[in-house]
């Protein structure tokens, strides 16, 4: 009993970050076309910000939460305006949209992984915070584990929030839908795909600050969080993003699962789920 | 894609051609060591993307499952490397590839665009995970070595491999398959109702250019002669292709060979001249290739040789 409690709480757990990571990528997707393979790069520059201003700084990295958050969001918006944009405009089909900011993103990947490398060295990093471990019903967890399902709830239930109420997320809902007719009804087409893609670099980050107080963290850690996400936004649907979130947790269960009968077999399960979910229910477990 | 105009230049095409393959046949008798070490990594990369643009090019199913070929037929020669003998070997790396893709293509049917690319994507990682787990659970050891072959006969391997590729690119272009494949890329529900046997025509192609990859990658592990799951089945190898294509510009049938070539070549000289800087400039190459030569480098030359009639390319990439 108190090994499924464990399992349980193991999962969601991770599962919170994997729903952060996965939401950042499926808004740029479903919204900007942008199947942003470097996603995991900004996870990881998300990770070394907070790590870097906790060791210089010594400032507590749920504060860095929100000093990097602005920084980031400016970086993403104008990492799409000066690429993305212009692939946009000038590719002819959407095929090719999406096609061309695949590779396009492929090449950021390598750029901003190695400016990292430069700048921090391959040397794997960590620090402790919160390291006191909260004991619940026979099980032990570290305190700074806990945080993250509950900072990524905050985080989903804000962006639910922004989504749903205010303009701009009306906007972005209406440039998801149709970007050619919501630019006819006077939406900021550029700029509000453009701000989709910020926002998502911004869940990467914070995904990354996450990470950064729990795990250890290296420049080139990016792309299994890449690959984390892709798996959890097919699984929720390509574009939906409530699907991301409930995916991420089932995700989160699904990989502690495994990992308690076979630990080497969670990645492998993970893909294996991956294409049959492509093959059998490409819209997701909340498809249509 | 402009066959007519191609076919117009056939005699001195194939007289270039011809020229080129005897140059190269008979550089390791002239050439420095290193030379043919370089031409060997070049082949390498020109064999992915041939094989790659075979399926991909005119179908536009664009697949990133080539490491998972790659890789295969990399394994194919650590495993059975002291036992057989080396065109046997090549023959079954090959047939590896080949056997990989026709079950990931039986499989993939159903699925198109963004959804194919994903499914290819979580191939190459999925067989890349199983062989790890595999190796290190039940093999007992990650990596493995692989007995190394003199210089000179892995080069003459690849130009072998590369001249088969060649061919089979250019007779699946002009036979019926290829028209077929190229219907497809225009429009699949039209190539179905005008009947063309639209899954056999893609699994069968998708077959053929792994065997490619395969054989190359059986090959390619004598020169490395260490591998281990994460450098066969490193994703770069699925990306590279794609991206060599675009460089080199998929509308015409040389594209992707001057492409992988010149794209080869930067690889060597951006290594050796700036070690630690390599990648950073490699990723920003790629994104200015992806950002101001949509039509790849070929369509550039073009562009500037006819004195910018740039509509007669638009349509070459979808």
């Amino acid at each position: 009993m108190v090994t499924l409690l464990n399992i349980i709480i193991d999962g969601l757990l991770t599962g919170g970050i994997y729903s952060v990571i996965a939401m950042g990528f499926g808004l740029q997707y479903g919204v900007a076309r942008v199947l942003n393979v470097s996603h995991g790069e900004f996870i990881m520059l998300g990770a070394f910000a907070t790590w870097s201003l906790y060791i210089a700084f010594g400032i507590n990295p749920l504060v860095s939460l929100v000093i990097c958050g602005p920084v980031l969001i400016i970086i993403g918006f104008l990492i799409h305006r000066t690429l993305f944009t212009r692939i946009r405009t000038s590719s002819e089909s959407l095929a090719a949209v999406e096609g061309n900011s695949l590779l396009a993103s492929f090449g950021l990947l390598f750029i901003i992984q190695n400016i990292a490398l430069l700048i921090w060295g391959p040397f794997i990093r960590g620090l402790t915070f919160l390291t006191y471990s909260v004991h619940f019903g026979g099980t032990a967890f570290g305190a700074n584990r806990l945080i993250t399902p509950l900072v990524a709830v905050v985080i989903s239930l804000a962006f639910y929030l922004f989504l749903a109420r205010a303009r701009l997320g009306k906007a972005i809902r209406a440039a998801a839908q149709d970007p050619a007719v919501a630019g006819l009804m006077g939406v900021n087409i550029n700029r509000v795909l453009a701000l989709c893609f910020g926002l998502g670099v911004l869940m990467a980050g914070l995904a990354g600050s996450l990470i950064s107080i729990t795990y250890t963290i290296t420049p080139t850690m990016g792309f299994e969080y890449t690959a984390i996400a892709f798996i959890v936004v097919v699984l929720g649907g390509l574009g939906n993003i409530a699907g991301s979130f409930i995916g991420g947790f089932i995700l989160g269960l699904i990989g502690s699962i495994v990992t308690y009968f076979e630990p080497g077999l969670a990645l492998i399960a993970y893909y294996v789920i991956f294409m049959l979910l492509l093959m059998v229910r490409p819209t997701g477990i909340l498809g249509k | 894609m402009n066959i007519a105009r191609v076919t117009s230049k056939r005699p001195f095409f194939l007289g270039l051609l011809c020229l080129i393959l005897i140059l190269l046949s008979t550089l390791p008798v002239y050439g420095p060591g290193y030379t043919v070490v370089l031409l060997t990594s070049i082949l390498l990369y020109v064999i992915l993307t041939l094989s790659w643009t075979i399926f991909s090019g005119p179908s536009g199913y664009i697949s990133l499952a080539s490491a998972a070929f790659f890789g295969a037929g990399m394994y194919t020669s650590a495993i059975l490397g002291k036992t057989l003998p080396l065109p046997v070997i090549i023959g079954i790396g090959g047939l590896a590839g080949f056997l990989l893709a026709l079950l990931a293509g039986a499989l993939t049917l159903r699925l198109r665009g963004m959804y194919f690319i994903m499914f290819t994507f979580g191939l190459s990682q999925l067989v890349q995970h199983v062989v790890l787990w595999w190796e290190a659970h039940i093999g007992g050891t990650i990596g493995r070595f692989v007995i190394l072959i003199d210089v000179t006969t892995v080069y003459y391997a690849m130009l072998v491999i590369f001249v088969m590729a060649l061919l089979t690119a250019y007779f699946i272009r002009r036979s019926r398959l290829g028209l077929a494949l190229q219907s497809i890329g225009e429009n699949e529900e039209a190539a179905a109702h005008s009947g063309v046997n639209v899954t056999l025509v893609k699994v069968i192609t998708f077959a053929i250019s792994a065997f490619f990859m395969g054989a190359a990658g059986a090959i390619m592990a004598t020169r490395w002669t260490y591998i281990d799951p994460s450098i066969a089945f490193n994703v770069l190898y699925s990306f590279m292709p794609v991206l060599m294509a675009i460089f080199g510009g998929m509308g015409q049938f040389y594209g992707p060979i001057i492409g992988a070539a010149i794209f080869a070549y930067l690889e060597e000289v951006l290594i050796t001249r700036f070690p630690y800087y390599y990648m950073l400039l490699f990723g920003i190459i790629l994104v200015v290739v992806i950002l101001y030569l949509p039509n790849g480098f070929v369509g550039l030359v073009q562009k500037w040789w006819k004195g910018g009639l740039a509509g007669q390319h638009a349509n070459t990439r979808r």
